[in-house]
């Protein structure tokens, strides 16, 4: 592993001058032509994921969020739709849902990408999907780079085990450490890349840079002056200030561990040698020509919000954003009925049942005249078309069995409040079913609504973002299929307010 | 009761808001709570609709009945420089660690330092008396790392006395594990009833028990309304189409002939059933998956306009009700 992400960096910055930016500077001026209709009617413009994933410019996508938006969901379901439309594609994925692994037969958490079988490859395009083991990807790097023996010393150092193993700072370090090396490799053309799911969404972008800082800092050479002198006999030659630090340290964290880390860090340090490089060819891959972010969000407030911290960020650190994903977006076929009209409706049914159950008056035939329908009364125009058409149904006859079938004779002509009575002990009419249906609407509608109102918030703070959204599924992904499907709703080239 | 009640659940299940309201729960009648952020990311802020907090104990809420509930984001590099400064009358000295990064390495890359500081300054919360002899407070509430960490976040101390045998780092350790392996802990999860938010949940747990961590309870979050039941959906397959737009004519809702107002409203309403009885029945799956983990089963509701202060009292109510505090 000879700093190969900067080599990969030169090889991609040689294919084209700033490419990405350049990409990016599209989306930017279709965003900002759109401003103005933007702050109007808060639409953005839309994100064309195809043109992404097909351009042999991307090699890498980072996929980029707040915890529970469908983040690998969606970079498994881009990198399948990109080998399926011919391009060489690796996945690499953290702590995926085990389902979500299995589908794609990852199961087999072993730190090497597998080729995913299934696919339609008639594109002659292939996935590959890995899931990353921490442990493994740093065990690698000191085997990689150390002589077997000091290789050993370090892989048993209890300070290395407790590091390797995955405190804080090391999932997000060794995710970028193995996007470097994916790229390095270069036998796919196109890397996805999920982040892991961070205390903070931004730490991936610091961890490189903090570790190298920390590995190359005055902290290390002062814990490392005692060691390479030959352990505690070397403290007497340190100077008093030194001698006070080291002093300080040995007291916070007791002596033993002290020593541990001493030969630790000294191990790494003559090993790895200019960890900072290191971490700044990664970070620089990520700012190279090639490299595309996507920010995935739900429609909420606080991922919305995060959504927004983050493109702040990737902006601040002139990394190259392709725009928003939306996922889980709620649509409905019938947004011409506003929910307070369906409420009022849904009551409207249920008061002339009360009525009908009182007084054996039927309210219904009021309705139409009482909610000023622009319509005739559809009384009429309905009668004849009814009896038709239930006997044509299979179910009709149950269902006048039921009683339903007098339903329909109720909300015509003369109610029967007697038998309405008995069924409303065990069976459902259509009334309360068609209530209960517009109820399920006006939920659907507010939930509409308040979808709408993040997404302009979100519109209005970044009109330049492209989004692509992604429509709601009523249940989880579990197979290729599903992530077919979701590809298809992902490229879907629909606008950002007629997404259903 | 716990004094100490630790909440974790997958992203994006809400577990700050969850937090929030428990802490509201439980300082009704005059008692007093602390809730405690550890992620650094402003939630009890942005949810309480106050400025970004402090590293300081604020009271940001009046519960109902006189109670109190106090807000701490806990941050790391600054609860280091407290305990230099408690333990070992460090001032100048912390300074000059920071000055050479060892604050930084402490708080961010050695391995657990972080973890050992944001559950001891907690921990502290809950031991902490006032000059009477009585409890600073009566609760701590920790809107704690997600599930998938959440048994590495609380058994970190475990490892480090471990990893620092002897040493002031090594007696903290071990005096925070005995507070979170006590019964005055308990590690509420909260979950949605979706697959992969309750898998988790079910790994989650398991994690915690074998690390003898205490347990309390699962409470669900977002529980969407049951609008349609059973025989709703059976009669939504089965009614004919023709006689649901007569009904939703009747409604008022225009003409029900083809063509007609009402009947092109009928497919739709239709569909979204369908997508409700699909959703209905992985519900009432996951349910059964939560029933069978054997803690007790908390059910919040949804709320239609979003979440804000006046939901977050709504919540604390509910869990009150549900005789969760």
């Amino acid at each position: 592993m000879s700093q190969d992400p900067a080599r990969a960096n030169d090889s991609a910055r040689g294919r084209g001058p700033a490419r990405a930016s350049e990409a990016a500077r599209t989306t930017g001026t279709a965003g900002s032509v759109d401003t103005a209709r933007a702050i109007d009617t808060a639409s953005s413009a839309v994100l064309g994921v195809d043109a992404l994933i097909d351009d042999p410019g991307t090699r890498i996508v980072v996929c980029c969020g707040s915890g529970g938006v469908g983040k690998t969901t969606t970079a498994a379901a881009l990198g399948l739709r990109a080998a399926e439309r011919g391009r060489k594609v690796v996945v690499l994925t953290i702590d995926p849902a085990r389902r979500l692994a299995q589908s794609m037969g990852i199961d087999a958490l072993d730190n090497t990408p597998r080729r995913v079988k299934g696919i339609d490859d008639s594109a002659s395009g292939e996935l590959h999907a890995m899931m990353l083991d921490m442990k493994r990807t740093f065990d690698e790097i000191v085997e990689a780079h150390a002589d077997r023996e000091r290789a050993a010393t370090i892989l048993n150092n209890p300070f290395y085990q407790s590091l390797s193993a995955g405190f804080a700072g090391t999932q997000e370090y060794m995710a970028m450490e193995k996007l470097g090396q994916l790229r390095a490799r270069d036998e796919w053309d196109l890397i996805v890349v999920d982040t892991p799911p961070s205390r903070s969404a931004l730490d991936f972008l610091d961890a490189p840079k903090r570790l190298g800082s920390f590995l190359d800092g005055k902290l290390i050479r002062l814990l490392t002056a005692p060691a390479k002198l030959g352990g505690r006999a070397g403290m007497k030659f340190l100077n008093v200030g030194m001698s006070m630090m080291t002093g300080t340290l040995g007291k916070l964290l007791g002596g033993q561990l002290l020593k541990d880390v001493q030969t630790f860090v000294a191990a790494m340090d003559t090993t790895f040698g200019g960890f900072r490089t290191r971490a700044d060819a990664t970070y620089k891959l990520l700012q190279a020509p090639g490299t595309a972010f996507l920010v995935v969000a739900a429609p909420e407030r606080d991922a919305l919000r995060e959504a927004a911290y983050f493109v702040e960020r990737l902006a601040a650190e002139e990394m190259p954003l392709a725009g928003l994903v939306l996922n889980r977006v709620h649509g409905s076929g019938a947004t011409q009925l506003s929910a307070e009209r369906a409420l009022a409706a849904a009551e409207n049914l249920a008061e002339a049942r009360i009525v009908d159950q009182v007084g054996g008056k039927a309210g219904l035939r009021n309705s139409p005249d009482t909610y000023g329908s622009s319509e005739p009364p559809a009384t009429e125009t309905a009668v004849p078309e009814a009896p038709s058409s239930d006997a044509g149904s299979p179910a009709a006859d149950r269902t006048s069995a039921d009683g339903a079938g007098t339903d329909d004779d109720r909300g015509t002509a003369d109610p029967s409040a007697e038998a309405d009575d008995d069924r409303s002990t065990e069976g459902r009419t259509v009334e309360q079913l068609t209530a209960g249906l517009l109820r399920l609407h006006a939920e659907r509608m507010q939930l509409l609504s308040r979808e709408q109102r993040t997404r302009d918030r979100f519109a209005a703070l970044h009109p330049e973002v492209a989004v692509a959204e992604v429509a709601a599924l009523p249940g989880d992904v579990h197979d290729l299929a599903g992530l077919r499907h979701i590809g298809d709703r992902l490229a879907a080239d629909s606008s950002p307010t007629a997404a259903s | 009761m716990s004094r100490l009640q630790v909440v974790s659940g997958k992203g994006g299940t809400g577990k700050t808001t969850v937090a929030a309201a428990l802490a509201l729960a439980l300082a009704t009648e005059g008692k007093r709570a602390l809730l405690v952020e550890v992620e650094g990311r402003q939630g009890i802020a942005q949810l309480f609709e106050t400025q970004a907090l402090p590293y300081e104990e604020r009271k940001i809420a009046v519960a109902p009945g006189g109670g109190e509930v106090y807000a701490l984001a806990i941050d790391p590099e600054l609860a280091l420089l407290d305990y230099l400064q408690m333990f070992y009358k460090l001032g100048g000295a912390g300074r000059a660690l920071k000055k050479l990064g060892a604050i930084d390495f402490a708080t961010t890359i050695a391995p657990g330092l972080r973890d050992v500081l944001l559950t001891g300054k907690a921990c502290e919360a809950v031991r902490r008396k006032d000059k009477r002899g009585r409890f600073a407070y009566d609760y701590v509430v920790m809107d704690a790392p997600p599930t998938g960490r959440i048994t590495r976040f609380l058994n970190v101390n475990d490892e480090v006395a471990g990893l620092a045998k002897i040493g002031p780092i090594h007696n903290q350790a071990q005096a925070v594990m005995r507070v979170l392996k006590s019964p005055e802990t308990a590690v509420h999860l909260v979950t949605l009833l979706e697959e992969m938010p309750v898998q988790e949940t079910a790994d989650g747990l398991a994690e915690l028990r074998a690390a003898r961590l205490p347990v309390g309870r699962t409470i669900v979050n977002m529980v969407r309304p049951a609008i349609l039941d059973e025989a709703d959906l059976e009669l939504a397959r089965e009614a004919p189409r023709t006689a649901v737009a007569k009904s939703l004519s009747a409604a008022g809702l225009g003409g029900a002939r083809r063509g007609g107002v009402a009947e092109r409203l009928v497919e739709p309403l239709l569909t979204q059933a369908d997508e409700y009885a699909e959703r209905y029945a992985l519900e009432r799956e996951q349910r059964t998956v939560l029933q069978g983990l054997g803690l007790p089963l908390h059910e919040l509701p949804l709320l239609a306009e979003g979440m804000d202060l006046a939901g977050l009292y709504e919540l604390a109510k509910e869990l009150r009700q549900q005789g969760i505090s």
